[in-house]
This record gives structure tokens, sequence and C-alpha cells, in this order.
């Protein structure tokens, strides 16, 4: 079992996954229509970029716009919540003692109370976002089942992950469990709204291009976020 | 019946067509009809199919539901944090779900959808700003309009508007005679008080050519006085053109792209016959918007700009002050409290807000900021052409609340309002909540304090 979610299965969900938001972007590139978005993308070239860039930094840091800051609870949480999920798996010493016997190559690691102070704070966070959905009116209204679907299957290898590295009972079935849900979120990620991995940016700097563009930024005024 | 003789799919395009119109008043028998009107399922999702392309689907699907958008909306705020007033909630539950059926919706889905697109959203853009993943829901409403106005769905006087530009080439009846005629009374007006005043008509080459909003020709033609004082005051070689003065967009606050089109070109046809070397737009928000801005699209100009460089009407004035054409009598400056209304059309989408506080440092002794302001600023209350609807009166008065505490908080009982929807909402907000407050354009407050150069006086005073 374990040979095979981490060998045949584990190929599948990264090439779904990597192939997938590829797809994503190209298709979210070619679907970009200066007429009917009303942004001249291959003609102010320079000005888009620029609006694209200030879009996405601006947004990328935690209190780095208007609403970051008018929203500091939520802000912390979210970016805990980012953080944790993007850094934790990929600097993680086991999974790059994995990746060392496997191919020979690792990245740099985290140290393990680190990562483990991670994973704990990606499931706090999971739960702030989850009781926030239910606590407050105007996201109640907005949140559907599939929301917490999303909220469980990103904190699902992250939950399982934590109880096969603290050898819990039940080790072996643990880990399996953890691989197959890093699995199934990984092939989730093109095909529900966690392609925001990718379309963040790619809308972030579009938004930032009708503004660097048409919406002053060719009168050189650089908008506040 | 599927459609019904006012309310249908038809566009205006005779006086004929329009005068029935019209002569339904207040929409009564129009809005009776639309609880009958068909919807063309195929046609809504054909129009989808090919319009709708990854940007608005991208904003639909990748949505958080995180609410940060809720707040952002003035509509929201002003109806006691309404949840379903969240930017994200109104057009999930309309253009998303209209989306996802493939346009199989109901009447009764529609006039929801219609009631929502114009009286809970003023197209203001301003969630776009708070959205993380850079959604803009006012985007998206302008769009679920024009699904709306393809299927009759739209308010009456949205559809009187839209047929007005397809006949007039102006929002109000106003023909090419009536402006040119406008222009010349006006000129003999005013030309006592200004010797060698003059509204040059159709001159080529001018430094300026000068566009308004039929408004002012139909009901204020003193602002085109006032205009025409101010750059003879200024030493502008300046003039209107006869056809394509008009540069306001009932169709676009309507959804009728195709009317849209027909407007802004009648505008840049006048730019190419007159070959003046700038255009000056009048102090008006989605004019300036709809022209300056969204028309070269809809002409499908590649550039993105239109056929000569094309200013709001702030930023002659701020340029005019700037470089001395005008000057400003101090005694005569703004001494009381002054605050200044950020129309959303020019400020938030047109990046003018520097030169909108250049003016007030040269006019005003005590200006005070709103809170938010600038692009942050919020929407008058009757943007999108949320003013003019009889049908949302109630929800548009509701939705002024906003601006009235913003203006209340500066403690100014003044406001500048250099954009005739700002103007009319601050107008109406005033008229509802009766709080003291007064409200100017540019122009007149301009007239009463500019210096008038010694050789531009009137003979009797010369003579003394």
């Amino acid at each position: 079992m374990y040979q095979f979610v981490t060998g045949p299965l584990a190929w599948l969900a990264f090439i779904i996954f990597f192939f997938g938001l590829v797809l994503r972007i190209v298709l979210y590139v070619r679907g970009l229509d200066w007429k009917l978005d009303r942004v001249t993308y291959s003609v102010n070239v320079s000005y888009g970029i620029k609006g694209a860039i200030r879009s996405i930094i601006f947004w990328i840091f935690p209190f780095g716009t208007r609403s970051w800051r008018n929203n500091p609870g939520f802000t912390v949480i979210v970016f805990i919540f980012h953080i944790g999920l993007l850094i934790t798996p990929v600097f993680l010493l086991a999974h790059n003692v994995i990746l060392e016997e496997k191919w020979g190559i690792s990245f740099w690691t985290l140290p393990e109370t680190v990562s483990d102070i991670l994973t704990i704070a990606v499931i706090v966070s999971a739960v702030f976002l989850i009781l926030r959905r239910i606590a407050l009116p105007e996201v109640r209204i907005i949140t559907s089942a599939y929301d917490y679907l999303l909220l469980a299957i990103s904190a699902a290898p992250f939950i399982t992950g934590f109880l096969a590295y603290h050898q819990f009972s039940g080790y072996e079935f643990w880990l399996i469990i953890h691989i197959l849900s890093a699995e199934v979120m990984l092939v989730a990620i093109p095909f529900t709204k966690l392609s925001h991995m990718v379309l963040f940016f790619l809308s972030r700097g579009q938004l930032g291009m009708d503004y660097g563009i048409k919406r002053g930024g060719m009168k050189g005024y650089n908008l506040s976020w | 019946m599927a459609e019904g003789t006012l309310c249908n799919r038809k566009m205006i395009n005779t006086r004929e067509a329009l005068l029935e119109l019209l002569a339904d008043k207040s929409g009564k028998l129009y809005y009776e009809e639309m609880n009958q009107l068909d919807v063309k399922c195929d046609a809504l999702a054909e129009t989808i199919r090919a319009t709708c392309k990854s940007r608005i689907r991208t904003w639909l699907e990748i949505c958080t539901h995180c609410g940060l958008c809720a707040d952002s909306c003035f509509f929201y705020l002003a109806n006691n944090n309404d949840p379903k007033q969240v930017p994200s909630y109104k057009i999930q539950s309309t253009l998303g779900e209209i989306v996802k059926r493939k346009g199989k919706v109901d009447n009764a889905f529609m006039q929801r959808a219609m009631d929502t697109a114009w009286a809970k959203c003023t197209c203001c853009n301003r969630c776009g700003m708070y959205c993380p993943m850079g959604i803009d829901m006012g985007v998206m409403f302008g769009y679920l309009r024009g699904l709306c106005f393809s299927q009759g769905f739209v308010p009456w006087e949205m559809k009187i508007g839209s047929g007005m530009h397809r006949i007039f080439r102006a929002q109000m009846d106003v023909t090419v005679e009536d402006w040119v005629e406008t222009c010349d009374w006006m000129r003999e007006e005013w030309e006592d008080d200004y010797p060698g005043l003059e509204i040059p008509v159709d001159k080529k080459g001018a430094d300026i050519i000068y566009t308004v909003n039929a408004r002012e020709a139909k009901h204020y033609p003193e602002d085109i006085a006032e205009a025409a004082v101010l750059f003879h005051l200024a030493g502008e070689n300046w003039t209107v053109p006869s056809e394509g003065w008009e540069l306001t967009s009932l169709a676009m606050f309507a959804g009728d792209w195709e009317a849209c089109k027909l407007q802004v070109e009648t505008v840049y046809d006048a730019m190419h016959r007159l070959n003046p070397k700038r255009m000056v737009a009048t102090e008006c928000g989605h004019a300036y918007r709809a022209t300056v801005l969204e028309g070269p699209y809809w002409a499908g100009l590649k550039t993105g700009k239109p056929p000569v460089e094309s200013l709001h009407y702030v930023e002659w004035v701020a340029e005019a002050l700037r470089t001395g054409k005008l000057k400003i009598d101090p005694d005569k400056k703004i001494k009381e409290p002054v605050t200044y209304q950020d129309s959303c059309n020019y400020i938030r989408s047109g990046g003018l807000s520097d030169v909108a506080r250049e003016i007030m440092s040269y006019i005003a002794e005590d200006f005070r900021e709103m809170t938010p302001n600038r692009e942050h600023n919020f929407c008058c209350g009757g943007g999108g052409g949320l003013n003019g609807i009889g049908r949302y009166r109630q929800e548009r008065n509701a939705g002024l609340k906003v601006k009235r505490d913003q203006i209340l908080a500066t403690g100014a009982k003044f406001v500048v309002s250099p954009c005739h929807n700002c103007w009319d909402a601050i107008r109406d907000l005033e008229e509802v909540y009766e709080d003291g407050i007064r409200w100017s354009f540019l122009k007149p407050l301009l007239l009463k304090m500019v210096i008038v150069p010694e050789h531009l006086r009137p003979d009797d005073s010369e003579g003394t």
C-alpha cells in the first residue's frame, strides 16, 4: 500500500497538479480579451506590468492594503494559514529525507519544532476560519458546504501528518491517510477554487493592469491599494 | 405573452417608439408587461458563451467567500449591515447563477437580477479595491446589466435613456439645432458682461474642443455660458462641435453596448473632423468615464485612448490655475469649511484625485477631507443611473445616508461636487435629510472668485 501511494499515485497526483495548474494559467491568459475586458493588455504594456506588480506586491504582504489593515484579525489568520500551508510541506525534514533517498536532492529544512508549530498553526487557523464562517452573518450568507470541504481538504494533510509524525497508535495507518489526503489536495488544486494558488496572481495582476492602464495609471496616478 | 408593446427586447430606434414609452407615466404599463416577459434562455446562454470569458469566469469561481467586500459597499453599511447587501452575495446570486445555469432562468429571476443590478449596485467599483483576489464586482454588475438589457429586463428610465442616445445621440431630446441655438443664446445673454465672449462652433484646429452633458444644454444652459466665460478669461482657443457635443452615456448605465458605441463615435468623429489639440469634458463623472476611459474600447480603438488627449474639467481648471491663466482673487476664496466629493468615475476610475486637491488649494481656505477619501471615497449614493430611476427611489434615499454621515463628519456644510450625478445626489440628500448642506459645481464658484483681466472688462468699468 505504502509503495503504491508513494509511487504511482504520488506521480499521478503531482502530474495532475502541475499540468492542471499550467492549463489553468494558459486558459486564463488565452481568455483575456482586450475589447471585452476593456483593458489594452498588449498595447500599453509597461503601464500594465507596473500596475500588475503593484497590485500583487501590496496584497501579498500582511497589512499592505487598506482592506488587510481594516481587518487585522482576519489578516493575521489568513497569512499564518497560507504561510504554514506553503512552507511546511516543502521544507519539512521528513519530506526532504524522502526526496534525498529517492532522487538525491533536498531543500533546506525547518527545525522540527518549527514545522510542528507551523502545522499546529495551520490547523488552528483553519478552525478559526470555520468559526468565522459560522459567526459572521456577512460571511455566513456566502458560505456553502463547498467552502468547508475545501478547508477540510487543505487542513487534512496537516492533521494527519501531525498524527503520523507524533507516532500515535496506528502510525502506518495515519501515514497512508496523510499521503492520500495530500494527494487529494494536489489533485483538487487545479479543479477547485484552490486554483487561486496561481489564479490569485493572475486575477490580481489583471485588475492591476486595469488600474495601471485605463483607470488612472496612464495619468501617472498610483492607486493606493 | 412573449413580449409587451413597451417592455420587450426591441431597441428604441424611432421617435414614435420613444414617445410611446415616454407616454407611459412612470413606466406603469411597462413594468406590468415586464411580469409577462419571457426569458430567451438560448440567447442568454449564447451571449454568455461569447462574452463571459476568463476574467469574469475566474472572478466568479475563485471568490473565496471571505466577506471582506461587505463593508466596502455603501449599500451594506447604509442598510444596517444587511448580509443580502454583501457585494459577493449580490453578484453570486445573480450573475453567478445565470452563468452556472447556462442562462436557464425565469422571469422572476431576471426581475430580481434587474433589481439587484440597478438598485443594489451603482457600479462604483469600490468593492474591487477591497477584495484580496482582485474581484471587481462593479465590473461584473455592469456586465450583468448588459445581459438584463438584452432580455428587456431594464428599468423604464434606462430603456428611455438608451433610446435617446440611439435617436438623438444625446441622453435627452436635444437636437444639433437645439444645441447650437443654446450656445448662441448663451453668448448673447452673457456678452454684455464679458465683451468679446464667443462660443465658437465647429472651429477647426482649436486648442480645445469642449464637450458637455446634455442636461446642461436642456436644463442648465448657464453652465455652458460659465464654461465659455472661463475659457474666454483664460484666453483659450476653443470650440464646441455642432455634432458630437454630448459626452454622457445613459446607454452605459443601461447596458446597451451598441448605443454606447454609437454615442462615443459621434464625439470621436467630431475630433477627427475638427482636429483640436485636446478635448475638455464638462464636470461630469460618468460622461468622462464613458467617453474617455471606456469609449475607446467600445469604438474598437486599439490604443485604448480617444483620438485626441482628453481632460476632465478638473484637469483643465487645475492647469489654468497652475499656469496662471486663471487667477483667483485671494479675498474671494471660500472662507467657510468646505469639502470635496470625489466622484467614483473620474477619481477612483480616472486617477484624478491629486488634481482635485490642487484646485481646492487655490480656491478654499478651510478645505476638509471626507473620510475615507480619494479613490477610497464612497459613492455619492446616486451613481450608475440610480438617481434617475423612480422604481428605486427608496433604495437610493436609504443609500444616501453614508454620504450624509461622511459630509457631516467633516464639519463642513458646503460640498464642491464637479460631477452631475454626485451633485444631484447631494441635492437630493439635502431634500430628504435637511441638514443645511449646500453643494456646487466648480464653474459658478470660479466665476465668483476669478480676477477678470483689465482688457476683458465691460466698457463702462474701463471708462471709470
